[in-house]
């Protein structure tokens, strides 16, 4: 995956990307007004005076937000700078009530770090990558235009205008579709432990400016192309696809690539030229006039640091020391929902390796066919905590674990009284095993007569009929040991 | 007896708390004299309903036997650069010809909890650029003084608080606001004969005051006296949370600290100041004004202010670049002026709309400001003028070391004629030659009238104080103010 090549008509090429990532700040009110952020309110009711830009309003900064933007930069080990301070960048748009956007060009709040990416998900603990972070700075986001509401003229909803941005930018560290995707996976992870952004990327809470270009092998950096707001892991994928298809076809043509911002298209999977460096806007950035300076103090830092949480690669080592699978622990510690189910879990008297694997089979499974989510899980981790230690003292075999579970899913009992209610309960009774297993070779006379005739494969015939006489109330391996005597 | 309409802030204040008339009386006369001057082209929107409500709370507070706020009774004026809730606000321009805010200004808001009543709304240059009036949308403002050469010259009345200045000079007002960004306070007081102080960046709120260059804009108070600049600062001053500029202080009571004596003060000399071709007249009120600290008890000190000449074009460098900016928000699509052209798309229509919504003077700020920050010029230009503005304010740093105020005249010249100086923007700018280095720095400074000239015009003296000591200013200024002994007011032609 790291060598990761494109056969092109006359050789092979090298990818290089770089990702913008554009997350919303998970805050109740926006970067420098009072106004509220939720998504999908009544167009222009979350709208202050500062947000629509009425003369002489003053933008004041929300404090959360920057603390949110700190706690994701120590979350991915980047310098903090105590010292930061805001730009405006002016361009006339009608999403735009300032004329400008206030962002952080020269001083951003946060400087290098770096997100580890694993080569092969599938093996957690294989070979790892670094993809470098130049820098996490916060900004407004914009409002949006409608451009279908009316035949001659274009709405305007301001109820994003303002909301608080992260930036982050990668270094040009990527080097195939799967590596941006692992990247902008793990990137999304940190931000939900973390609890800066909800990582919705449906709902537009995070969008990646995609950069991307090509070289032979060994070569300097070919020109890149930037394709914005590209709002899915999958499309981002695509999109770089499409890129890299289109760039060599370009350059085996002997055509020149031109720097330039480009549009995706989800619905064709192909992106489009929207502005080349020629139109670009000369931004005119300067230092915001209406702010002070962003100074923080060491106070400020140590509360942002004290309540980090565990972050997900801390986590899974963590359920690796526990005999946990790698991959297990990966599945685990994928989601934050996911994470803090199994931690509390793992908090009850539950033995960790079981508890892994019926979470990551049953449970994920069961979740999956209601469609529900884990945060939305019929079955809490105590209710869990209690049908695995039914398992583990031997009332419960697998299969009636099994039941028992599906039961609780239905009715929302506990495995306890489900047990007790249906009478559930694994059972080692010799005797009554012994006359079972009578009557079955009783009934069953021609297969009998086949098993003593060396037809070994017929004893899995007699543990099922057994099985199922005793209602899947018997313990397997009392059967199985039984079983072996009365065929003898 | 002296006319109401004639008593200053303190005399009001006063005689309403102690019952020697009404302040319904008070707000009545000033209505009388603002409904007559219309020919002084002062006042954009008269708002006497808004004066007479605060008076009746005045005397109602009064007759209650309660304890009267600090401007209980007092009528002033508010220049149309402060958003005034259901009061059209249009910073003399035609783009905002016809907007009115749905909310109060923070400084206007301290006046009203402190008492005070609006008698209006006044004129000024269009979004506070210019330094004669001329810019106004609504026509300039005259000055209420005139030579005494015989001619009828309408003179200029200063910029850009020239509706203050003129309104306070002709009493049609006891006091009135205004804005400082390069001298907006300071020289059109020195013009008209009034005082007026630029307190320190951060005192008084910038929220719900129309923008012009952020990093500058202050407001301050315009009165006829001392005292009344003390009184009504008092009130305008304060931090404000929804500032972030804001200072984080207490208001000190200054009024109370006034004294005229200056004993243990030093007083420094800018020999920078002494420009080329500056008149005469103003060269002998400096050292009257020298002299007249001196027999304050202030010790004169000449000092070096080195990086001075750089002043000027540093400011008309940083002001226009954050305007640029600043303005950016009239583009005709929430609100204010839109033109929109047959079949205009989105640019067409900014286009469109700025043109027709703004005036020349600002278009040529818009532009400098655009040139300056644009990529390839922003490091000459900006970058620039931030070093130097930064040197400004250390050459203040090293003077301080010298001394504790700064005497100066306030402006290169008495007022001009309308029209004189109109066709050449930068004789224009030289008006703000000892006014805009100060600003540069943020810090206090006031101008008090020092006497007239040969032709009768008013001189102003400025005082430039410490960062956060306006009471020193205010206390030399008061020690001119007691041996100028300036009673010199315009007489009626209006």
């Amino acid at each position: 995956m790291s060598n990761y090549r494109v056969q092109g008509a006359t050789g092979e090429w090298e990818v290089v990307i770089g990702l913008e990532v554009h997350a919303q700040v998970t805050s109740n009110a926006k970067l420098f007004s009072g106004a509220a952020t939720a998504f999908g309110a009544e167009p222009n009711t979350q709208v202050s005076l500062v947000d629509a830009a009425m003369p002489g309003m003053l933008p004041v900064p929300n404090m959360e937000c920057i603390r949110q933007a700190v706690r994701t930069g120590m979350a991915i080990d980047a310098q903090i700078n105590r010292w930061s301070r805001f730009d405006r960048k002016n361009y006339f748009y009608a999403d735009l009530p300032q004329g400008y956007q206030i962002s952080q060009l020269y001083h951003p709040l946060v400087g290098e770090g770096a997100i580890e990416i694993s080569l092969d998900e599938k093996d957690p603990e294989g070979a790892v990558k670094r993809i470098g972070v130049e820098r996490i700075h916060v900004e407004q986001d914009a409002g949006k235009l409608m451009h279908d509401q009316h035949p001659t003229r274009s709405y305007v909803d301001l109820n994003r205008s303002g909301v608080a941005l992260m930036e982050i930018v990668s270094r040009p560290d990527m080097a195939s579709p799967a590596e941006a995707g692992a990247y902008l996976r793990k990137l999304r992870a940190i931000l939900r432990y973390v609890g800066s952004c909800d990582g919705n990327m449906e709902e537009g809470s995070m969008r990646a400016d995609v950069n991307v270009s090509v070289r032979r092998p060994g070569d300097p950096l070919g020109t890149r192309t930037e394709t914005k707001n590209v709002n899915s892991v999958r499309f981002v994928m695509a999109a770089i696809d499409y890129e890299v298809k289109r760039q060599i076809d370009v350059l085996e043509e002997g055509g020149t690539i031109v720097q330039e911002t480009r549009l995706f298209d989800p619905d064709k999977g192909v992106t489009r030229s929207m502005r080349s460096k020629e139109d670009a806007h000369d931004y005119r950035y300067f230092p915001d006039p209406d702010l002070l300076p962003l100074e923080l103090d060491e106070a400020f830092l140590a509360e942002c640091r004290a309540s980090l949480p565990e972050l997900p690669d801390a986590k899974r080592h963590r359920y690796e020391g526990l005999g946990i699978s790698p991959y297990a622990a990966n599945v685990l510690t994928a989601e934050v929902e996911a994470a803090r189910w199994f931690d509390a879990l793992l908090e009850t008297d539950a033995k960790p390796v079981a508890a892994a694997n019926w979470v990551t089979s049953e449970l994920f499974g069961a979740l999956n066919r209601l469609g529900r989510s884990i945060d939305d899980s019929p079955v809490s981790p105590t209710q869990a905590a209690e049908l695995l230690a039914l398992v583990a003292d031997g009332t419960l075999s697998g299969s009636l674990a099994k039941q028992v579970f599906e039961i609780m899913l239905e009715t929302g009992d506990g495995a306890a009284k489900v047990v007790e209610d249906r009478g559930l309960k694994q059972t080692s009774d010799t005797g009554a095993i012994e006359a079972v297993i009578a009557d079955v070779i009783a009934k069953n006379p021609k297969q009998y007569e086949q098993f003593k005739g060396g037809k070994e494969a017929l004893f899995g015939f007699f543990v099922g009929q057994t099985m199922k006489a005793m209602g899947g109330k018997a313990n397997p391996a009392v059967v199985n040991e039984l079983l072996k005597k009365a065929l003898a | 007896m002296t006319e109401l309409a004639d008593l200053t802030i303190a005399a009001i204040r006063d005689g309403v708390r102690d019952g020697a008339f009404t302040a319904r009386e008070v707000a009545e006369a000033f209505n009388a004299r603002v409904a007559e001057a219309s020919a002084l082209n002062a006042f954009l929107v008269a708002t006497p309903d808004h004066a007479l409500a605060a008076a009746d709370a005045a005397d109602a507070a009064r007759a209650a036997g309660e304890t009267l706020k600090p401007m209980a009774g007092v009528p002033i004026g508010m220049k149309d650069l402060f958003c005034t809730a259901g009061v059209r606000t249009t910073a003399a321009s035609h783009i905002l010809e016809d907007f009115t805010p749905t909310y109060e200004s923070t400084v206007s808001q301290n006046l009203w909890n402190a008492g005070a009543g609006m008698l209006g709304k006044l004129n000024l240059d269009q979004f506070a650029m210019g330094s004669s009036n001329e810019t106004s949308y609504f026509g300039n403002v005259i000055s209420p003084w005139r030579r005494r050469d015989g001619g009828n010259a309408a003179l200029a009345p200063g910029g850009s608080s020239g509706g203050s200045s003129s309104a306070v000079a002709a009493r049609l007002c006891p006091g009135a606001t205004g804005t400082d960004t390069g001298g907006s306070i300071r020289q059109p007081a020195a013009f008209t004969g009034i005082s007026g102080i630029k307190p320190t960046y951060g005192r008084c709120s910038r929220w719900g005051t129309i923008a012009f260059a952020s990093s500058l804009d202050q407001a301050g108070p315009m009165a006829r006296t001392v005292r009344d600049c003390a009184i009504m600062l008092e009130a305008m001053a304060g931090f404000d949370a929804k500032d972030s500029t804001s200072l984080q202080l207490d208001v000190p009571a200054w009024e109370a600290g006034l004294s005229g004596d200056l004993r243990g003060k030093r007083v420094g000399i800018p020999k920078e100041y002494r420009v080329d071709g500056m008149p005469a007249e103003i060269e002998a009120l400096w050292q009257q004004g020298i002299a007249w600290l001196r027999d304050a008890g202030a010790e004169i000190v000449e000092v070096s202010l080195p990086h001075t000449q750089y002043a000027l074009p540093a400011y008309y460098i940083i002001a226009p670049a954050e305007a640029s900016s600043n303005l950016a928000r009239y583009d005709g699509v929430r609100y204010g002026l839109r033109d929109l052209p047959d079949g205009a798309n989105l640019q067409q229509m900014y286009a469109a709309t700025r043109a027709a919504g703004f005036g020349p003077e600002v278009k040529r700020r818009i532009m400098i400001g655009t040139y300056v920050l644009s990529a390839g010029f922003y490091d000459a230009y900006y970058t620039q003028a931030q070093k130097v503005r930064a040197l400004i304010a250390r050459d203040f740093e090293r003077a301080w070391e010298q001394c504790d105020l700064l005497l100066a005249p306030t402006a290169p010249s008495a007022a001009f004629a309308l029209g004189e100086k109109s066709a050449d923007p930068i004789a224009m700018y030289l008006n703000d030659v000892f006014t805009v280095p100060s600003s540069l720095a943020g810090l206090p400074a006031m101008s008090v009238p020092g006497g007239l000239d040969a032709a009768g015009l008013p001189l102003g003296l400025q005082i430039i104080g410490k960062a956060l000591d306006e009471q020193s200013v205010l206390n030399a200024g008061l020690a001119i103010e007691e041996r100028a002994g300036f009673t010199a007011r315009p007489e009626r032609w209006w």
